[in-house]
């Protein structure tokens, strides 16, 4: 076998209150790719840092070629060969993306020339079938396009080893199977690449070798074709983990709500919602289907007043609710987990206490004549902490210093806490590990079970069919169709997702 | 008529000169996420330092030098607590802005010749005069921009090369990734402190220049708040320029023109009370501020760089 291309012996890093990588090893061989897994929190994304700089290992040595290297900074990361497609995009929103590509990059001279790095890139983007303007500013462009400049970046810059922090975690099945596209034909020109994902078919599909994280400590090296999933999982979270959770049969109740012909605009004032009419009763689960941008952020907006309605009518509970402000939702008894959980769910600068209470610090006993009582705040931070198992270590913690996991469960808790009735979930699984994936679902089905009204949307068909009792297809703003999960097949959603109905297409009916 | 609006954009020039200085400097500063609140010390400690340096050894050079080295001292302080030591900025800043004028006024009373028992105020010293460009000065109105001080006629060349360099330049890029996201500029390879350090002595030097143009130029000599909040307006004018060098033009110019126009009232004996007059340009800039930038936050995406303020250290969540 030849010799690793990167090589790490005894990491160990440590932050004030964690260790976060104990004596790692990894070995990662040219041409290769190697998984690493575990579950968030783990130490996959500390461990990486230190290979692009961003870091300093407390202990350990790197090895690249063979060579014994000190990395001090992401510039000696980048003169050895490494490129970093970090977890959370490193982009500068205000600047073109042929800016981004360049940024930093010492042999450009001095007055840049900018058509010429136009030019280069379009070459590349076109070599790699990575489309992207070089000219449009990055916060013109959507997720997955960002994720195009971040790989973009690493090409341009000639790097040989790759690192890509859970790429897939925020794209759509379409974009994350063009990303996986282009890994495989960097990986074939010889590049090696460390890919962290928590999604089983991607370890499956074109890894060599699967290393596994759980507590900052390597429990385990194997060959890719020597495994499956359900053993990768169970090293990961260090049990079994059910990828198909039971539900019990169940009476669902009244119609809770009720939406009828509902219509609204994007912020492009172009309709997103056309004729929505759809009922979700008591204690049942309604999974929403679609590729992105066909109208579920617009509907989730609707119904948690951040967005007004220009036709229709929404009734919660059996009263008008439209266009009512969030607040007079929230005391309707409607709870949200919404999808961009750091810009909308926490307050990353406060306590994991006063992100637990933020929901109910308006009413007694939290507070007394307008005066907060941070005693009570702090015994009911604990109690939720324990009911959900929030791994943090002091309820006074802010709440940024969280993994992922984590931090979504603060959002569940306080939202299930706080329900009313009705529970609007966008997207609740998405970066998570299988452990914490299988947690949240299993809350979902057991506030159902409560009588909870739940509106799931996700772009996971697999999380649809087993927690969702019906799945509507949402395409081009409106209802494809409502389906029972127990009779719907993949196959067929996705039909719906592309707009096909038995055989025709639909655009143009309506 | 003519020769009033000559004399009103002599005027407005001459007074707009050391603000375009200070301007570009904080501009440049704030682009690498540093926010200095100290300019209003760091103009008086240079006018009172280059006007005493003048007078002792008469070199304009040399008191444009000490201008820029007083500058350039004062803000290192500044990016020492801010960027090292990670401190408040704007406490680092308003700190600077107190001693800064505490400092030069006491100096002011030291740094003069024994014959005046050390006093500076009332001397007379070296000072930039007008340079007259043949031909072109005798243009009715715009021959007022060719009869200005070296001073004026540098910043005519300053303005479009700082705008050329933030914006067409690999440095320029840098800087402006650094003030807009320090992580990505770090993980990208670029030295965020080192950057920070640059422009925040940089941009010091050249608010010193803007205190040397009073004490050497627009009101040769010293005297106590020579300054007269200009270092408090320079925060204005950043900001009505949204950061973009080449608009500090304009924010300038406007602060000037009206400080021009105030002159000629007064001097021309209307029965407005002075301190309404002194009060014009102040209350100018503040209202026009508010009305552009609001227009601007509206109309396009453009702003503050995001991490205005704030410090970087690598390993923070
Ligand atoms: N910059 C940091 N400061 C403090 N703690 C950190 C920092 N980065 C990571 N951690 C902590 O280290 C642990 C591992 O985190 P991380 O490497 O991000 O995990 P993963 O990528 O596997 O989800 C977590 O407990 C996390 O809170
Ligand atoms: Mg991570």
């Amino acid at each position: 076998m030849s010799h690793p291309i990167l090589e790490m012996k005894g990491i160990t890093k440590r932050f004030p209150n964690v260790v976060a990588n104990d004596r790692v090893d990894l070995e990662l061989y040219p041409g290769e790719v190697l998984a690493l897994l575990g579950e968030n929190g783990a130490g996959k994304s500390s461990l990486m840092n230190v290979v692009a700089g961003l870091y300093r290992a407390d202990e350990g040595e790197i090895f690249i070629r063979g060579k014994r290297v000190e990395i001090n900074s992401p510039r000696d990361s980048m003169n050895l060969g490494v490129g970093m497609v970090h977890q959370n995009f490193m982009l500068v929103d205000t600047m073109t993306v042929a800016e981004n590509i360049i940024l930093g990059l010492p042999d450009i001279p001095f007055r840049v020339d900018m058509e010429k790095v136009n030019e280069r890139i379009r070459e590349l983007s076109e070599k790699y079938n990575l489309q992207v303007d070089p000219e449009s500013y990055i916060w013109q462009l959507s997720v997955g396009e960002q994720q195009r400049v971040e790989i973009l970046k690493l090409i341009y810059r000639g790097a040989e080893i790759l690192i890509l922090d859970e790429p897939t975690a925020v794209l759509t099945p379409q974009e994350s199977k063009e990303l996986n596209r282009v890994l495989q034909q960097m990986t074939s020109e010889g590049k090696s690449a460390v890919f962290i994902t928590h999604k089983m078919e991607e370890v499956m599909a074109f890894s060599n070798w699967v290393r596994v994280l759980n507590k900052g400590r390597l429990v385990t090296v194997k060959e890719t074709q020597k495994t499956n999933p359900k053993e990768l999982a169970q090293l990961m979270v260090g049990r079994d983990v059910l990828f198909r959770l039971a539900k019990k049969e169940r009476q669902t109740g009244d119609v809770i709500l009720d939406l009828k012909d509902v219509q609204a605009l994007d912020d492009k004032g172009l309709p997103a919602l056309q004729s929505i009419s759809l009922q979700i009763r008591a204690g049942e689960i309604m999974g929403v289907a679609g590729v992105a941008g066909n109208g579920q952020k617009q509907l989730v907006e609707v119904l948690t007043g951040l967005r007004k309605i220009t036709g229709g009518q929404i009734r919660i509970f059996g009263e008008e609710m439209a266009n009512k402000n969030p607040l007079e939702i929230i005391n309707c008894g409607v709870s949200h987990i919404p999808a961009d959980r750091i810009a909308r769910g926490v307050a990353g600068d406060m306590s994991v206490a006063g992100n637990l209470a933020m929901k109910c610090y308006r009413k007694p006993p939290l507070v007394k004549r307008g005066i907060l009582h941070p005693r009570r705040i702090i015994d009911l931070a604990k109690r939720m902490i324990d009911m959900f198992r929030i791994d943090t270590p002091t309820p006074q913690t802010h709440a940024k210093f969280l993994s992922g996991g984590n931090i979504q469960k603060i959002i569940l808790a306080r939202e299930i806490d706080a329900c009313g009735g009705v529970l609007i979930a966008a997207y609740p699984s998405r970066g998570l590990d299988v452990g914490a994936t299988e947690y949240i679902r299993s809350q979902m089905i057991e506030q159902s079970e409560c009588g909870t009204a739940i509106l799931l949307i996700s772009e996971d068909l697999e999380e649809l069919m087993t927690v969702a009792d019906k799945i509507m297809v949402l395409y081009e703003g409106r209802i494809m169709d409502i389906l029972a999960s127990s009779e719907a097949n993949t196959e067929q959603i996705g039909l719906l997702m592309a707009g096909v109905t038995e055989g025709k297409t639909a655009v143009g009916h309506a | 008529m003519i020769e009033l609006l000559t004399s009103l954009l002599a005027i407005t020039l001459r007074s707009g000169t050391s603000l375009i200085y200070a301007t570009i400097g904080e501009i440049y500063t704030e682009r690498s996420g540093v926010l200095n609140l100290g300019i209003e010390g760091m103009m008086l400690m240079s006018a009172v330092t280059s006007f005493a340096v003048v007078y002792h050894t008469g070199s304009l050079l040399l008191a444009i030098l000490t201008a820029m080295a007083v500058g350039g001292l004062l803000a290192s302080v500044h990016a020492f607590l801010s960027i090292t030591m990670r401190a408040n900025q704007v406490v680092s800043g308003l700190s600077i802005t107190l001693f800064g004028a505490g400092m030069a006024s006491f100096l002011g009373q030291r740094l003069g010749p024994e014959t005046n028992s050390g006093y500076l105020v009332g001397l007379v010293g070296a000072k930039f005069e007008p340079l007259n460009i043949p031909v072109l000065s005798r243009i009715p109105v715009v021959g007022a921009l060719f009869n200005q001080d070296i001073l004026t006629y540098i910043v005519y060349l300053v303005l479009p090369l700082a705008w050329y360099y933030l914006y067409k330049t690999r440095n320029g890029l840098n800087l402006r990734a650094v003030g807009e996201n320090p992580q990505t500029a770090d993980a990208m390879g670029i030295n965020v402190g080192k950057v920070r350090y640059i422009y925040t002595i940089i941009g010091g030097m050249l608010v010193g220049i803007g205190g040397a143009h009073l004490s050497l130029s627009y009101a040769p000599g010293w005297t106590e708040n020579i300054t007269g909040g200009r270092g408090w307006i320079v925060i204005a004018l950043v900001i009505f320029s949204m950061w973009n060098p080449a608009r500090a033009i304009w924010g300038a110019l406007l602060f000037g023109g009206i400080n021009a126009v105030q002159f000629r009232l007064q001097a021309s004996g209307t029965n407005i009370p002075a301190s309404y007059l002194n009060m014009l340009p102040y209350l100018a800039t503040v209202v026009v501020l508010v009305m552009l930038t609001w227009w601007e936050a509206l109309s396009k995406r453009v702003g503050a760089p995001s991490s205005l303020a704030k410090s970087y250290m690598r390993e923070d969540k």
